[in-house]
């Protein structure tokens, strides 16, 4: 191994399924070896088990369904707000000091926290589980899509300007393309965090989705099931990234390095 | 006629952290012709670019104005077409929607624009690369591309900044030769930026010779070589003549300004 040598496209799958193997197999000699009482965590072939048991005799399909569209709800919410406000604040830099200190205030709000008092403002409902991922995101939105479109060369704004372009049209027609791509990356990144807070939300206050499923599988000691609902999410996960990643690839190609 | 003039333009630099003001050019002035090819030959530092970049309306000057065909230069305009040394390509648009982007900051119709960009794709030689993308192109290519850009505008002059700076010796006695070969047929108004002898003799008609910072006009030199130029002139009496009086006349503000 040198440094930054690179790997082949094959050889980099091959390592990644490796590690997979070997993380079931590690799970796999603890359990079955009997070095980890079953009590506190399943075994693979358990857990395949009480997944296949989910799917088919108590729809876990559903709670799957109603999970995606609570994170995909609060997180497109939460682009509605962040991207307008998150421009101006990187193109104008009187809107950024305006807004900027409260938003990194904001930002560090934890918005598990938020949940009782989301459940008095708006009850147990739909809507408290949208908020809470809103809130999760919205910040971090926000802020890192200034900095990227305020992260311009300045040269190429001086280009434009020299090309007859108006501030408007420099904004839309040079600061948003330039940025595009590095935005499409951070609706990535913040997509993920807004997974781990449905799942915070769903644990308190619900009758349905992974969390649900989570918490009542806790109280019947059912690790199997437990662990098959975090296997879900992560695979919902890495379905999400991969779409991403491919979406960004072909939406802007000029940007390949 | 003339179509520039600078009158007693300065700059002052506001100090840093509460430093001394440093003063990047003295007050200067300067009458441009129409259809003038005129190059700026200066060490570096001396604010040659400072003033190239008043002129384009990407700084402000400290004192005096300047006027193009009679009217003040507040801000850039379509109407003074500007090349840096920096590739400043779009990386997102690809060499003809590059070109084409001040038109359709005019608002020229789509068609027509797209025309006038593969019509000067094809005349900086790119004729077959209008569907590129910037970073599929090699500097040269950029800095030609940049260069249609400027001109797909029609400005009433052409500023370039070191615009061939940046690229290898080769290359960049290639670009000389294309941006004259432009300049003969089309007639511009140009001033051009250098650091580099024997490329400010090459591609002027004139020679303004900057002084070390802060920067000031040295000399003027004109610059009589006939049209059309062939590369094989760097090598004839005249040019060598007047690329040596020019070596003396920058060594001394690198002495001066190194000391």
């Amino acid at each position: 191994m040198r440094p930054l040598q690179p790997v082949s496209a094959t050889a980099r799958i091959g390592y990644g399924l490796t590690f997979f193997a070997l993380f079931v197999a590690l799970w796999s000699v603890a359990t079955f070896g009997g070095y980890v009482q079953r009590l506190f965590l399943a075994d693979p072939l358990t857990m395949v088990g009480e997944g296949w048991n989910l799917m088919t005799r108590y729809g876990f399909g559903f709670d799957i369904v109603m999970t995606i569209w609570r994170v995909v709800g609060g997180f497109i919410l939460a682009v509605i707000v962040a991207l307008p406000l998150g421009i101006l604040m990187g193109a104008y830099k009187p809107i950024e000091a305006f807004l900027e200190p409260f938003v990194s205030f904001a930002r560090y709000l934890p918005a598990s926290a938020f949940i009782p008092l989301l459940i008095l403002w708006a009850g147990i409902g739909e809507t408290q589980k949208l908020l809470v991922i809103f809130i999760g995101a919205v910040f971090q939105l926000i802020l890192m899509i200034a900095v990227s479109v305020g992260s311009i060369r300045r040269d190429l704004v001086d280009a434009a300007y020299t090309l007859g372009a108006t501030d408007q049209s420099v904004v839309r027609r040079v600061m948003l393309p330039n940025a595009a791509p590095e935005i499409a990356e951070i609706f990535r990144l913040v997509l993920g965090w807004a997974w781990t807070y449905v799942i915070v939300a769903e644990l308190i206050g619900s009758s349905s989705g992974i969390g649900h499923m989570i918490t009542d599988s806790q109280a019947l000691l059912n690790t199997g099931q437990i662990i098959f609902g975090i296997i879900v999410i992560g695979l919902i996960g890495l379905i999400s990234d991969f779409l991403f990643k491919a979406v960004n690839q072909r939406l802007f190609p000029w940007a390949r390095a | 006629m003339s179509k520039l003039l600078v009158e007693n333009v300065g700059k002052v630099f506001a100090g840093q952290r509460g430093g001394e003001p440093t003063r990047a050019l003295m007050p200067t002035s300067l009458t441009v012709a129409d259809n003038d090819f005129i190059t700026i030959l200066g060490p570096s530092g001396c604010g040659k670019s400072t003033l190239l970049r008043i002129i384009g309306g990407l700084e402000t000057a400290s004192e005096g104005r300047i006027l193009l065909d009679g009217s003040a230069v507040t801000g850039p305009g379509a109407d003074r077409g500007f090349v840096f040394q920096s590739y400043t390509l779009f990386p997102w648009l690809t060499v003809q929607q590059n070109i084409a982007f001040g038109l359709r900051e005019k608002g020229v119709p789509e068609a027509e624009r797209l025309k006038i960009a593969r019509d000067w794709a094809a005349r900086v030689g790119l004729g077959g690369f209008v569907d590129h993308f910037p970073k599929q192109l090699s500097g040269g290519m950029q800095q030609r591309t940049a260069i249609a850009r400027a001109l797909a505008n029609d400005p009433k002059i052409l500023l370039l900044d070191e615009p061939f700076g940046a690229l290898d010796n080769q290359t960049r006695a290639l670009m000389q030769e294309m941006l004259l070969g432009i300049w003969e047929r089309e007639q511009k108004t140009v001033l051009f930026v250098t650091h580099d002898i024997e490329e400010a003799i090459f591609v002027g008609s004139r020679v303004v010779v900057m002084s070390a910072r802060p920067g000031r006009i040295k000399a003027d030199i004109p610059v009589d070589l006939p049209h059309p130029r062939p590369y094989t002139i760097k090598t004839t009496p005249e040019f060598v003549a007047l690329k040596e009086r020019l070596v003396e006349e920058i060594r001394a503000e690198v002495i001066a300004a190194d000391h």
